[in-house]
């Protein structure tokens, strides 16, 4: 009887232990299936956009502005229009992500005010940028009477506060009390514990957040259909209609001109490397800054 | 288990300080609460943006308005419904395929990969995170496309086209623009920031916690199950949230592949619109102060309810997970 039941016993953990074996295997599988479809996905756009892209890289695409089909063209009032946007718009929206991201994790904490906070900026999050280009369209453009680099800059700044305030805030909640107890042993006011220890500790993360930001504005197209609506010509007045490369890129891939649809691939081809590259600088930056 | 990292420090008011701390703090709390005010100010002024802006299209045509499929500007009468049932359908199906695509690549890259292959995959899923919505419409467009229109829905036809309830899902010409189309697009969009996500998180977790894990006999999944995906709940929620807000607010990549057609049916494969996509194409076509500008803007303010549901819902399951794990 007793033999019985431990045979039984070593019988069922061998049996579990099979299972468990397998669970391991078929999430491994799942798990690698999963990797692979992803990286395959992006082979398959670069190989697009490379496949299609390439045969229109030349020196005009950078020096001439746009032009009719037909006639000489690049893209470079468009290239110009992206940065200045973009660049504003960061300039803009980082510092009050991060100061808001600092309110909530280090300030906030466990206040009503703070969760409110904190979930407005998650409507802000999931907010469709098309949105904010309504609403900045109904603020900045309706009431001065004319489209404006200067209102897709604020759209897109809007669209890029968000995502560093997520980032900050998770990233801070990660920094471990000890380090702020060490700080405040050494007799630092607590806005230099926050930002020479806190945020110092977590720049990667946070970094990462400013880059999903720039990322995620350096590609928007719709908040700026409606806001600095796209020019033709060179124009660095942030107070008129300025172009930019995604909507170039829109305005040209829904053309029926040959030339055109090969500025519009080439155009996907630049605006995807310039955030791709960006990319791989900023990150391959923070690792060698953390090691 | 979690670090006590938001514990207040109300030390740090008594301690010493020979950096101005006591001018330096109050002024500095004012800066980044004002900041933070400021982020209530700008959702407030949208509400009310979209909502001022959309009354007229609520006042014309009154609770109609919301479950109206009709969308006709030559007779000035139009209708939320079938956008609103593509953008949560097109951003359902996309989730579908989505989180089990980000959550495998997220376990492969924190437990299974060899150093080396993983940040390499690490940096492709970050650069896939990084293409522009306009680029993943253009690639639909031409590349994803196509293969719906000649491969996907004839093949499901095949299959599904004779078995009754199914039939009606994959029904109607193989146009290949489409709901099913659209939500394809955006769950390869959504899937590396959901990814990127709960990498992020999961390598976050101290490592002792996970060698215990290992050193208690756990497989990898029973570490990930058991260890890692509790104590990382709230970010993997948050990448969840981030990757459905993205979904649902999608422009260019579903305007380029959803067919524009304000039609709702059973077929997945049927050209559908979703709010955001009809705003983008009838915009330019819509002066202000007409009623169509202003039933763009209703549609707007009915997206915004529909965020705020949606992060309601993932902030009640993120509650109860917090309870479940006995915090």
């Amino acid at each position: 009887m007793k033999a019985n039941n431990t045979l039984m016993r070593a019988d069922r953990s061998a049996s579990l232990l099979w299972r468990r074996h397998m669970c391991d295997k078929l999430a491994t599988g799942l798990s690698w299936l999963g990797m692979l479809i992803v990286v395959f996905m992006l082979g398959s756009i670069l190989w697009t956009l490379f496949k299609n892209g390439l045969a229109g890289m030349s020196v005009h695409l950078f020096t001439l502005s746009m032009a009719a089909p037909g006639q000489p063209g690049g893209l470079a009032n468009a290239i110009m229009g992206s940065i200045i946007q973009t660049g504003l718009a960061i300039l803009i929206g980082a510092p009050a992500g991060l100061m808001t991201g600092i309110y909530l994790a280090e300030y906030g904490a466990g206040s009503r005010m703070a969760r409110i906070v904190r979930f407005v900026s998650d409507m802000l999050l999931s907010a469709p940028s098309i949105l904010i280009g309504l609403f900045i369209y109904m603020m900045l453009v309706v009431p001065f009477g004319h489209f404006s680099g200067f209102s897709g800059a604020v759209a897109l700044a809007i669209l890029a506060m968000p995502i560093v305030v997520r980032t900050t805030e998770d990233m801070l909640r990660l920094v471990p009390v000890a380090m702020r107890e060490a700080g405040i042993a050494l007799g630092a006011p607590k806005w230099r514990v926050i930002l020479f220890i806190c945020v110092r500790a977590v720049r990667a993360g946070i970094m990462t957040g400013v880059l999903l930001s720039i990322a995620r504005v350096a590609g928007e197209t719709a908040p700026l259909l409606f806001t600095s609506l796209g020019n033709s010509e060179w124009s660095l007045d942030l107070g008129r209609p300025m172009a930019s490369l995604p909507v170039a890129i829109y305005q040209y891939a829904g053309s029926a001109y040959q030339d055109w649809m090969q500025q519009a691939w080439t155009g996907a081809l630049l605006v995807t490397l310039g955030v791709l590259i960006i990319n791989i600088v900023v990150r391959v930056g923070t690792r060698g800054g953390r090691s | 288990m979690e670090i006590p990292a938001r514990q207040s420090l109300p030390a740090m008011k008594q301690a010493p300080s020979h950096q101005g701390g006591q001018k330096g703090d109050p002024a500095f709390r004012l800066l980044v609460t004002a900041t933070g005010v400021g982020v209530l100010v700008v959702l407030g002024a949208i509400i009310a943006v979209m909502v001022t802006g959309g009354w007229k299209a609520f006042a014309t045509f009154g609770p109609g308005f919301l479950v109206s499929a009709v969308w006709n500007p030559v007779t000035q009468h139009f209708g939320a419904a079938a956008p609103v049932f593509g953008t949560v359908i097109s951003s359902a199906l996309a989730l579908l395929v989505a989180v089990p695509l980000a959550f495998g690549t997220a376990f492969w890259l924190t437990a299974l990969a060899p150093p080396a292959a993983a940040s390499v995959i690490g940096m492709a899923v970050q650069l896939l995170a990084a293409v522009p919505s306009i680029i993943f419409g253009m690639w639909g467009f031409f590349v994803v496309v196509p293969v719906v229109a000649h491969y996907v829905q004839p093949a499901a036809r095949q299959l599904f086209g004779h078995v009754p309830g199914l039939s009606a899902l994959v029904a109607g010409a193989p146009f290949g623009t489409g709901l099913f189309t659209a939500a394809l697009i955006l769950a390869v969009m959504i899937t590396p920031s959901i990814t990127a996500v709960m990498r992020d998180v999961f390598l976050s977790m101290p490592a002792v916690l996970r060698e215990s894990g290992y050193g208690l006999g756990a497989t990898r999944w029973e570490v990930m199950r058991h260890v890692v995906l509790p104590w990382s709940r709230q970010g993997v929620v948050g990448g969840i949230v981030l990757g459905m807000g993205r979904a649902m607010g999608e422009t260019m990549a579903v305007t380029f592949v959803i067919g524009d057609s304000n039609h709702i049916g059973w077929s997945l494969f049927a050209p559908a619109n979703t709010i955001a996509s009809l705003i983008a194409l009838e915009f330019p076509e819509s002066p202000a102060g007409s009623l169509k500008l202003a039933s763009l803007m209703a549609l707007g303010a009915i997206l915004m309810a529909i965020s705020f549901v949606t992060l309601w819902f993932s902030r009640w399951l993120l509650a109860r997970g917090e309870q479940a794990a006995g915090h």
